[in-house]
């Protein structure tokens, strides 16, 4: 790991329009993500997390301008992806990858598996047309399939087996970057633990830096460096995973850890049960997007917005809530 | 600890129920024995198509037949054999006596019908009240799974609430007739965790409170620890293991219950390096292996597991365990067969 940021974002908008109305005009819009930043090392795994909702994957599909953007940047190796051309942004794409939740979705059922590795490699043009095939083998190889079922269909694997082939998918353009979407959710915990197996040793094996969604914190502080925790389209928190875990300081992220059933019969802790549901990010509440929510929550956080601000003693955790300011006073 | 048959809610025997497909015969279900005693939760685990849910369906008898049929088995209901019941007698068990709450609170829910009618609905069938004293039920049991301003709620269609609040619609709806039985299938697996949250703690005092009994049905062993009392954990059709929930989280003797909880990731836990995996997958239905049906995927197979099926067996503790490990014979076996790293 170095710390070289290899993806930074800045301010980054996301606004979906409501139409309505004869005219169909745009009346409204569902803020998804609203103004975030966060900046991606060399090598590192850096996770988002949060509930249905939080704008994580919209973020994910934001960076990779599979929905443009609606305002703010984002820098790839110090360029600028916002404003390149789709022709070479879809040239682009051989760094940035992404790995899609629903490996059933995900694959073209009337490809073969050796097609479609095939076909990311011939857009890319990135290995020789001669050289596709042993390349594919490799690639099976690595990601835990036989090579002998490279001529089969999607529909001949399993889930996991399918997952692999996303993920074999991804690596076939040598990308510097995947960004994983919920990319084992749909999995069952003995298959989930072997794919995330295979991810941490791709990553020894070729140097690659994972942008990892997911709304599972087990999976989360297994597999990650620092840890982004949104809420209604906002940063609550960006810490190191031992900061994170150890020491939760926004009351959402508490809240969040202490809301999943734990497996240790012998510890059973206090849990902090929030009251109510996300509000709608259509017209999301003003001030802190939690206050609604917050059982910590003053007159300040309905009008005012917190920003992050730093707080670790040590390693890196920001913050953005107004308790921290008060508990500085 | 020896019960008498009073203490037992639900008692299910030897349960098989198959599909009958083009392809051949799947065993979904193989042999089941279960119990639940009054007033407590019994959870059943393990990963998808290891038969849990078609389990939870054969009580109910809501198979979709004639593809899927109970072969085999009883459950024995306050003395009673539903799969001897005739359709009429099962309508009127179900939602009165047993009922359930799916995973789905979507698609569970009649998209037509205010929330108020669904709740209603069962209230009016199985207690022969009125309209208007329904209705005012229906608002109450919305008070009681604690949504907001029931009265309002309660003519509001489910598209108009959010996720959590239709769950606890579904569950309104379940507990309206005080079943003796609920029956809950991945009940809050839809649902994000500040809601699941809510929605487990909103089951527990309620169970507390009407002192129903609990069939939980779940993927994830930290619900179970949370909720149950006993635990069933279910691979390819079988009962694997079948103990307290201290024992099964404490001291689990199957190689697949031990496998299933080393490769969770844990949040309140570091774990270093990798995280310890069952190799290969779950065998094709269709083509089930001879002997222990986790032996192709166990780090301890031998010889006869590969050859005989192992029963379940009462170990030292009470726990009961489906493996030759804590057999007489294991003793005299060669070596394990299965070279994984």
């Amino acid at each position: 790991m170095s710390n070289q940021a290899l993806l930074e974002v800045k301010e980054l908008k996301q606004y979906f329009p409501i139409k309505g109305g004869v005219f169909g005009r745009t009346v409204n819009h569902v803020k998804a993500v609203d103004d975030i930043s966060f900046t991606v090392n060399e090598g590192e795994t850096v996770s988002i997390v949060g509930e249905s909702g939080c704008g994580k994957s919209t973020t994910g599909r934001a960076i990779l301008r599979l929905d443009n953007p609606y305002s703010g940047n984002v820098l790839f190796e110090g360029e600028d992806l916002i404003s390149l051309s789709k022709a070479q942004m879809r040239k682009k794409r051989k760094d940035l990858q992404i790995i899609f939740q629903d490996p059933y979705a995900s694959l073209n059922p009337r490809q073969t598996v050796s097609q479609i590795l095939e076909e990311a490699m011939e857009i890319q043009s990135v290995v020789p047309r001669k050289d596709r095939r042993k390349k594919i083998q490799e690639l099976l190889e690595t990601v835990g399939i036989g090579a002998h079922q490279m001529d089969r269909y999607p529909h001949e694997f399993s889930g996991g087996q399918r997952q692999r082939i996303g993920i074999a998918r991804a690596l076939s353009v040598n990308p510097k970057l995947i960004v994983c979407d919920e990319a084992v959710s749909a999995l069952d915990v003995s298959i989930q633990a072997q794919v995330l197996n295979l991810l941490k040793d791709l990553q020894r094996q070729f140097k690659l830096t994972y942008l990892f969604i997911s709304h599972d914190l087990g999976v989360v502080r297994h597999i990650s460096d620092r840890i982004i925790v949104m809420y209604l389209g906002k940063i609550v928190e960006i810490a190191d995973k031992k900061a994170l875990f150890d020491d939760p300081k926004h009351p959402y992220t508490q809240a969040l850890l202490s809301a999943i059933p734990s497996t240790n019969i012998a510890e059973k802790k206090e849990r902090i049960i929030l009251k109510g549901d996300v509000p709608s990010p259509i017209d999301p509440p003003v001030g802190c997007r939690f206050h609604t929510r917050c059982p910590y929550a003053f007159e300040r956080c309905a009008v005012e917005e917190p920003k992050l601000m730093n707080v670790g003693n040590g390693g890196f955790q920001q913050v953005a809530c107004h308790l921290m300011d008060e508990q500085a006073k | 600890m020896n019960l008498t048959k009073e203490d037992k809610i639900l008692e299910v025997k030897n349960l098989c129920t198959s599909f009958f497909t083009d392809e051949g015969e799947v065993k979904a279900v193989d042999g089941v024995d279960l119990s639940i005693e009054k007033g407590k939760t019994l959870g059943i685990v393990g990963e998808s198509g290891s038969g849990k849910s078609i389990t939870s369906l054969s009580i109910l008898r809501l198979l979709q037949e004639p593809a899927g049929r109970i072969k085999e088995g009883e459950v024995i209901f306050k003395g009673e054999d539903l799969v001897k019941k005739t359709k009429k007698q099962m309508r009127e068990i179900r939602g009165n006596n047993i009922s359930m709450i799916f995973q789905e609170p979507m698609t569970s829910l009649n998209p037509t019908l205010t929330c108020g009618e669904q709740i209603a609905e069962s209230i009016r069938i199985h207690q022969k009240l009125n309209k208007k004293k329904a209705w005012a039920k229906a608002v109450d049991m919305l008070k009681l799974v604690g949504i907001p301003s029931p009265e309002k709620r309660a003519k509001q269609y489910p598209f108009e609430l959010s996720g959590g609040m239709r769950q606890r619609v579904m569950i309104a709806i379940s507990l309206a007739c005080n079943p003796e039985l609920l029956i809950a299938d991945e009940p809050t697996t839809a649902l994000d965790v500040t809601i699941q949250a809510q929605i487990l703690e909103l089951i527990k005092n309620l169970q507390k409170e009407l002192g129903t009994s609990l069939m939980i049905i779940t993927h994830d062993l930290g619900v179970v620890a949370e909720m149950c009392d006993k635990v069933a954990v279910m691979y390819c059709g079988k009962v694997v293991e079948y103990a307290d929930v201290k024992t099964i989280f404490t001291n689990p003797k199957h190689p697949y219950t031990i496998g299933l909880l080393n490769s969770v990731p844990k949040h309140d836990e570091d774990v270093e390096g990798d995280l310890s995996i069952i190799p290969g997958s779950v065998p094709n239905p269709f083509h089930l292996p001879e002997g222990c049906r986790f032996a192709p995927r166990c780090p301890h197979a031998k010889e006869i597991c590969l050859t005989k099926l192992p029963h379940l067996e009462e170990t030292f503790d009470g726990d009961k365990v489906r493996c030759w490990i804590h057999s007489e014979e294991w003793e005299k076996q060669g070596k394990a067969v299965n070279a994984h790293e």
